[in-house]
């Protein structure tokens, strides 16, 4: 259930500008949980949306589970930094949205596991308009979780709601995880929650990004955010970012062009 | 959405259902005024004739009179010939056109390719007047059904068109993604996300096209025809029985009132899911 991800001397530039990955190297073992962390604007949603199949037209090679990546499949769940949700259908629909029709019956189980797994039973028939965003995002994640995909990628996923909400939902995303133990690689600006979720960090370049340093987390879970060796690590992440982040401004490609 | 505020922790089913009534429940003096405006313009048709006689009968007979005319009408089985005559018109040139639009705006809607190549000239064919259809309609269908309905079907075709086709153009790109992500086929895409993205225009497109189907009805029921509410109109003017043209007319503000409110449930039920503004 749960896939290799080879990332291999991707690189890419969009129509009319200058490169935004440049060879760019990544390994990611099943059940893996990793964070991509970097400078905004340097590729990171890119990275992502081409390993969804949404972006094409690169060079280097994408493989999941050894299969270049042509098109986006049921194999690759994704969840973007807004929920998403089809306005019209309800909560249980929108989950069930990427099962296939036949599936359905079959499916019916997992489909209730995974709504009393995202703590959405009483709201199954809400429409989205009638959920908050907490609520919206954890339809959000248990519709890219339906297809029972190996590979689950999500972008920013929790960005957008409050700190409070955004620990209980991590704490959510690693119980289902704990359970199904899908692949995952997860784009943030969040050092803590890429310290509280992930087992490596990759710490990307400014413009065009490479892979710049990967910091090891082993700690065991659940964790402990106040833990000391998390406060180090922390110390360590922000360093590195920093020093990407400066690349950045005098590097090459910078966003302003000097 | 209160709901919005509130931290995602459980949903207040109550609270819900509070915000809904809040949705359906208008102000009831709106409507008494929307119900005593037509009210009072009976009342001052019948002051203005019957009381104090400011009109000679043939040239605006007397709500009562139009009132007789109708019973009239209606107990020879006239008034029900004309009326299902024009129902049915209605109904087959809004079918056919609805459809055919429905089809073409899919199409035109989905492909940049298409769009250039067929919009100028459905543009064009839009431009034209309806009654200068016409004559080249006798002409080629000779009379008939066919170019009757074939005139209503040009008019609800348009509106329908015109408005699908910028609601397909408007969908979120953001939810169409949604569908690539989930590997959807392309009719599935079409049929699971953009044509329900589009149904606020659609329905929109629907209604003016039913609107459009009967003022075409009467363009097509002017000329050359033996039935249906716009040659009893006719039938009126060259009678000199505006008692006769009054009773169309009014079935016709009817018929239009009804088949629109018809839609707009419709309308509100199937868009129950929108989040957009309501009017305060
Ligand atoms: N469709 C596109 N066409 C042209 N340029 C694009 C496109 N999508 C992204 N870019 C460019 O690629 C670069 C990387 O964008 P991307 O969204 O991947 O950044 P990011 O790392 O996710 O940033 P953030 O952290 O702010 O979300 C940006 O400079 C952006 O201008
Ligand atoms: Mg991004």
């Amino acid at each position: 259930m749960s896939s290799t991800i080879r990332i291999e001397r991707v690189s890419k530039s969009f129509k009319a500008g200058q490169p935004v990955l440049h060879d760019l190297n990544l390994e990611i073992r099943p059940s893996e949980i990793v964070s991509l962390l970097g400078p905004s604007g340097c590729g990171k949603s890119t990275l992502l949306r081409l390993l969804s199949g949404l972006e094409r037209d690169h060079a280097g090679r994408l493989l999941v589970d050894g299969q270049e990546i042509v098109a986006p499949s049921r194999a690759v769940g994704f969840m973007f930094q807004e929920p998403r949700l089809l306005p019209w259908l309800t909560v249980r629909d929108n989950i069930t949205f990427g099962l296939q029709v036949r599936d359905r019956r079959q499916t019916e189980p997992l489909v209730r596991e995974l709504i009393e797994q995202v703590q959405l039973g009483e709201c199954a028939d809400l429409l989205p308009r009638q959920l908050s965003g907490g609520m919206a995002q954890r339809v959000a994640l248990a519709r890219s979780l339906a297809t029972q995909p190996g590979v689950l990628l999500l972008d920013e996923p929790f960005s957008a709601v409050d700190a409070l909400t955004r620990m209980r939902l991590q704490e959510l995303l690693l119980s289902v995880w704990q359970r199904r133990r899908f692949t995952m690689l997860l784009v943030t600006h969040d050092i803590d929650e890429a310290l509280y979720l992930s087992d490596r960090v990759a710490v990307l370049s400014g413009r065009p990004a490479t892979v710049r340093e990967i910091v090891h987390v082993d700690l065991p879970r659940p964790r402990d955010r106040r833990a000391q060796e998390m406060l180090q690590q922390r110390a360590h992440l922000l360093e590195a970012l920093r020093v990407a982040g400066s690349n950045q401004l005098t590097g090459y490609g910078t966003p302003f062009g000097v | 959405m209160r709901s919005n505020t509130r931290p995602a922790t459980r949903p207040a089913p109550q609270d819900v259902a509070a915000v809904e009534t809040r949705r359906t429940a208008r102000l009831p003096t709106a409507q008494l005024v929307a119900l005593a405006l037509p009210a009072a313009l009976l009342v001052a048709w019948f002051v203005a004739t019957d009381v104090a006689q400011l009109f000679r009968a043939n040239q605006l007979p007397a709500p009562t009179q139009v009132l007789r005319t109708a019973a009239d009408l209606a107990a020879g089985g006239d008034l029900f010939r004309h009326v299902s005559a024009s129902i049915g018109r209605a109904l087959a040139g809004f079918g056919i056109g609805a459809t055919l639009a429905l089809l073409v705006s899919v199409v035109v809607g989905l492909s940049k390719i298409v769009e250039q190549a067929l919009d100028p000239t459905l543009q064009g064919i839009r431009s034209v007047p309806s009654l200068a259809w016409v004559p080249f309609l006798l002409l080629w269908m000779g009379i008939g059904e066919t170019p009757r309905v074939t005139l209503i079907a040009i008019g609800a075709f348009f509106p329908v068109y015109v408005n699908l086709v910028s609601g397909i153009r408007n969908v979120d790109r953001k939810l169409v993604e949604v569908g690539y992500v989930f590997g959807l086929s392309r009719a599935d895409l079409v049929r699971r996300i953009i044509v329900p993205a589009a149904l606020p225009y659609l329905l929109t497109g629907l209604r003016v096209g039913l609107g459009q189907a009967w003022l075409f009805l009467v363009a097509a029921e002017l000329i050359a025809s033996v039935s249906g509410l716009g040659f009893m109109l006719i039938d009126g003017q060259n009678n000199a029985r505006p008692d006769i043209m009054m009773v169309s007319i009014l079935t016709l503000a009817l018929l239009g009132k009804l088949s629109d409110g018809l839609l707009r449930t419709v309308e509100r039920r199937a868009l129950a899911w929108t989040d957009t503004f309501q009017g305060r």
